[in-house]
Formats: C-alpha cells, sequence, structure tokens
C-alpha cells in the first residue's frame, strides 16, 4: 500500500444517499454468510406511502373525500386529513437516512420504491420482502371510520396497480379497515386474489375488539381461502395508559406490545383458535419477549379459571405456539440461553419468521439470527425464509441478486 | 503500517476521512485540534459507526432538590453516531455509550509535518 496515495481515503458526506451504498456493510455481511445459498423472506419491511399521496389519493373512491384528501394535500403544515402520529422515531436525525433519502437518485420507469426497495434487498440478500405502509400504521386511531375505508382502498388498489403487479419479489400482507368489520369482509373478498397479495393485516393500535361477532365472517373467508391475518404492532401515544410515558423510548418500548399483548389475550381467551383451527394468525413487530411472557400469564390464571373462557380445550399457550411471529425488533440478551429459551418456547424452529421492518429506525438484519450460536443451519435457514415461504406459499428457489462488494463507490 | 489520510491543512476540524486498510475501515477524526481514529464497524450490527452525525452527550438538569428541569447538551463531551440504528460512542474514547463495557478499537494517529496518517 502506497502511503502517499490517498485513493483509498473518502470523505462523508451529507448530501447524496443510495439504498445499496448505505448498506455496503449488509452486502458484507450477505456475502460473508453465503445468503445467496439459500432463501430469505422479510415478512416486514417499509415503505413511505406518504411519498406517493399524490397518487394514491386519486384511487379514492368516494368523490367527496377525494377532493378533500387532495385539497389537504395541496397544503402542507397545516391540519391534514390524515393527521400524524406524535413521536421522534429518527432520535434527533441520528438516523440519518430518514432525512437523507431525498437525496436517492432512481431511474427507470418502475415506480421508485420498486427500485429503492430491490436496492436495499439485494443489500442485505433478501428474495422476498412483505411491504407494509408507515403512515398508515396509525390509521386505525382516525376518529372518522369512513377515512381509514376510503384510505384502505386506495392505498390497498395503489399497492396492487403500481407495485405488486409489477414486481414478484414484493409481496404484501393488505391493509384491513377494521374499524368497519363490512368493508373489512369486503376487502378480503376484492382484493384476496390479486398479484402478490399473501395476506391481510390489521394494525395493532385500536380500540375495537378482535373477539367482536362482526368479525367472524371475515376470519372464516380468511380461513377459507388459506390467506394469514396479521396484528402489525405500533404505538398511540394519546392511549389514556401510554400518555403516562414522557420519552419515545418508553411509548415505543410499551406500546409495540401493549396492543398485541390484548388481541392475542381476546384472541386466545375467546376461543378463535377453536372457531377458525385452520386460520393462520401471526403477531408483527412485537419483538418476542411479550409472547414468552403472556403464555406464562395466560397458563397460569387459566388452570384456576377455564371457566372464563370455555372454548379452549388446550392450555392458552397451546394454541400461541401454534400462530406466527415476526422476530423484530429481536432482544438481545447478554445471556443467550434466555433467548433460545425464548425461541423454544415460542416453538421457533417453525413459527418464528425474520422481519427486518426496514428502512425504520430499529431494523434488523439476516444476522440477527443467523449469527445465534445455539440454532442449527436449517434452524437458521427455516426462521430466515423457510417458514414464510410455507406460510405464504412461494417458491424456496433463492431469486437475490446481492451486489458485488465495492461496487457502490 | 502508515497509511496516509490527508493534509492537515484540508482536513478541517469536525470533518473526518474513511481509510480503507487491510484491517478493514477506520474512521478518522479530526475534533477540537486533535485526531482520532476507530474501526468503522458498529459493535451492534456491523454498520459504518463512523458515519454519522457527531451529537453532543444528552444531560438531564436535575436541581439540588432533585426535581428534573429539563434537558441540554453537554458540549464538553462529543458523540460520534451510527447512522443505521443511533448506537453513540465517545469521540475521544470510542467508549460504547449504551454499554461502557464495551470500545471500538482505536487506532493511533500520527502527524508528519502537514500529513496526517493513522497506523493501522
Amino acid at each position: 500500500m502506497n502511503a502517499k496515495t490517498p485513493n483509498n481515503v473518502r470523505e462523508v458526506r451529507f448530501d447524496e444517499f443510495s439504498s445499496s451504498g448505505s448498506l455496503i456493510k449488509a452486502a458484507e455481511q450477505a456475502h460473508k454468510r453465503n445468503y445467496k445459498d439459500f432463501l430469505i423472506v422479510d415478512v416486514d419491511s417499509h415503505h413511505y406511502e406518504s411519498e406517493s399521496y399524490g397518487e394514491i389519493f386519486k384511487y379514492i373512491e368516494n368523490p367527496v373525500i377525494r377532493r378533500q384528501a387532495l385539497e389537504s394535500a395541496s397544503r402542507g403544515g397545516r391540519s391534514s386529513m390524515l393527521g400524524g402520529s406524535v413521536g421522534y422515531q429518527d432520535i434527533g436525525g441520528r438516523i440519518t437516512r430518514h432525512w437523507l433519502r431525498k437525496h436517492e437518485k432512481t431511474e427507470g420507469p418502475e415506480h421508485r420504491d420498486i427500485t429503492t426497495t430491490l436496492r436495499w434487498m439485494n443489500a442485505m440478500g433478501v428474495d422476498y420482502a412483505c411491504l407494509f405502509p408507515t403512515p398508515m400504521l396509525f390509521l386505525g386511531t382516525h376518529p372518522q371510520v369512513e377515512i381509514e375505508v376510503a384510505m384502505a382502498r386506495a392505498y390497498n388498489r395503489w399497492l396492487c396497480d403500481t407495485i405488486l403487479d409489477h414486481e414478484p419479489r414484493i409481496i404484501s400482507m393488505l391493509y384491513l379497515p377494521f374499524n368497519d368489520p363490512e368493508a373489512t369482509y369486503q376487502m378480503v373478498r376484492d382484493f384476496g386474489h390479486r398479484k402478490g397479495v399473501k395476506g391481510f393485516m390489521v394494525t395493532a393500535p385500536r380500540y375495537k375488539p378482535v373477539h367482536d361477532n362482526a368479525y367472524m365472517k371475515t376470519y372464516r373467508l380468511l380461513e377459507e381461502m388459506g390467506l394469514p391475518i396479521s396484528f402489525h404492532a405500533a404505538y398511540n401515544w394519546n392511549d389514556q395508559s401510554l400518555q403516562l410515558t414522557n420519552r419515545f423510548i418508553g411509548v415505543h418500548a410499551l406500546g409495540f406490545m401493549w396492543f398485541n399483548m390484548v388481541h392475542m389475550t381476546n384472541w386466545v381467551v375467546n376461543g378463535l383458535p377453536e372457531r377458525f383451527p385452520k386460520l393462520k394468525v401471526m403477531w408483527i413487530e412485537s419483538g418476542l419477549t411479550w409472547a414468552y411472557s403472556l403464555m406464562q400469564r395466560l397458563d397460569h390464571s387459566y388452570k384456576m379459571r377455564t371457566s372464563d373462557c370455555p372454548s379452549l380445550k388446550r392450555k392458552p399457550s397451546e394454541y400461541m405456539r401454534e400462530m406466527y411471529f415476526s422476530t423484530q425488533p429481536m432482544e438481545m440478551p447478554d445471556d443467550p440461553s434466555i433467548l433460545e429459551a425464548t425461541f423454544k418456547m415460542i416453538n421457533a424452529e417453525t413459527q418464528l419468521v425474520w422481519s427486518s421492518d426496514y428502512p425504520h429506525w430499529d431494523f434488523d438484519l439476516p444476522g440477527v439470527i443467523y449469527d445465534l450460536p445455539f440454532l442449527s443451519e436449517q434452524s437458521k435457514r427455516n426462521i430466515l425464509g423457510g417458514n414464510a415461504a410455507r406460510l405464504f406459499n412461494l417458491d424456496p428457489t433463492p431469486v437475490k441478486n446481492i451486489p458485488p462488494v465495492g461496487s457502490f463507490k | 503500517m502508515e497509511i496516509f489520510v490527508a493534509k492537515k491543512a484540508e482536513f478541517k476540524v469536525s470533518d473526518r476521512r474513511i481509510v480503507q486498510s487491510e484491517r478493514g475501515e477506520i474512521g478518522v477524526f479530526h475534533h477540537e485540534g486533535a485526531f482520532y481514529a476507530y474501526s468503522n464497524t458498529c459493535l451492534h450490527s456491523g454498520g459504518p459507526a463512523c458515519e454519522g452525525l457527531l451529537m453532543p452527550r444528552v444531560v438531564d438538569i436535575i436541581a439540588e432538590d432533585r426535581t428534573y428541569q429539563g434537558q441540554d447538551f453537554d458540549e464538553s463531551e462529543m458523540h460520534f453516531v451510527c447512522p443505521w440504528h443511533g448506537w453513540e460512542y465517545d469521540i475521544k474514547t470510542g467508549q460504547s455509550i449504551g454499554d461502557r463495557r464495551q470500545f471500538l478499537r482505536k487506532y493511533e494517529v500520527v502527524e508528519r509535518g502537514d500529513d496526517v496518517f493513522v497506523i493501522a
């Protein structure tokens, strides 16, 4: 190495960005671990659908609401039709991709979200990614039910027409407007057969219980179609209990568990697994420790209070162990035996499915699973892709294209 | 091995360089007149630890009566932040703020005349 030649030195710039370039080190990990040899499916990733509101709002079916949305979008900074969520996920700008992403250059006829999504997927070694929205994760708390329905239908139709129809490596579980049970049912009927639709998703922060009779025909329809239902966690800082927290770390750590713990409890004690034994149920972005805890809590009480849940024929944990759990944000205790016990509790070998949550602030790489000391190579491959391939009926042949390291510079 | 980083006159205060070495990438910071160099691989998940923002330590202001009086930046303790997830490191020591038992690998920086080198 010539000590006087600075061609091995570069500056750090804050006026440019590429999804590939920011993940060079992820691609290095992907090569080192030979991810090209096996399937990796990301069951929870995101785009910022708000950057495409101009396109999505045109899909709103009702002309009055469509007019309101387009008008609202034209005057940013004041009150908007969709509202927003309180929070500072980017930690005061420290997560630089959140504010640098506006500099990313794309070209070609495909939608920008396809280009940028494939870039980070390839860098991480991901074959298929289940894509979800971002601001719409909070739409379940919108006071106007008809707005949730209108946006859900517009977004889903736009996503199918613009993204899923054009890129087979991007799949989704479509948003259900759960505050309107009839519209929820109709959504499954209308969109369940669209290309790339692998199931349906309920955003967890909301205040209608999952055991309401109004939802039973939707669960039955999903069961008949063989499509999973998932509950995607998020927080609601306006929730009366969560208002007691004063820092984002608090509302995030609790909120992303809280709503899924409530829904899971209702789901099990009301006997929905007995009513819909073939319906696949999945819990997204709550990490793993909540399930480990809730299984023990419910089992302990169940043995004394079987009359509270007479539909159950087995202990609550036995039903929970047959559901699917996404990994991220995966807790990493200093003592790996604690994590190993959690994996055992939820039957990770067949029920755990890896997720990145990219590009959000606490995303995980496949290495969170691949580097664990207590998993066999086959278990790693099951969790990183095999289990999801079975759940989503995907071809297990890898289709990724990990870029050569150094190709980004 | 000494690796040339930059001419000191062209390496402004608060600026940094990323240097490729046989031991991997090294981030070299110019902070308050001194140079510091660390491995550019985050201890968390392998992100580019030296390529994020510089941010002073944030402190809670606790009064004599133990009441909370707000927050402030402590400009005497500068951190560099991994842009992937926000892990913070002390720029003078490489210590991980979230787990103070851990340190990024540190490299020596030497100045020869107007040239800055890192030893790797």
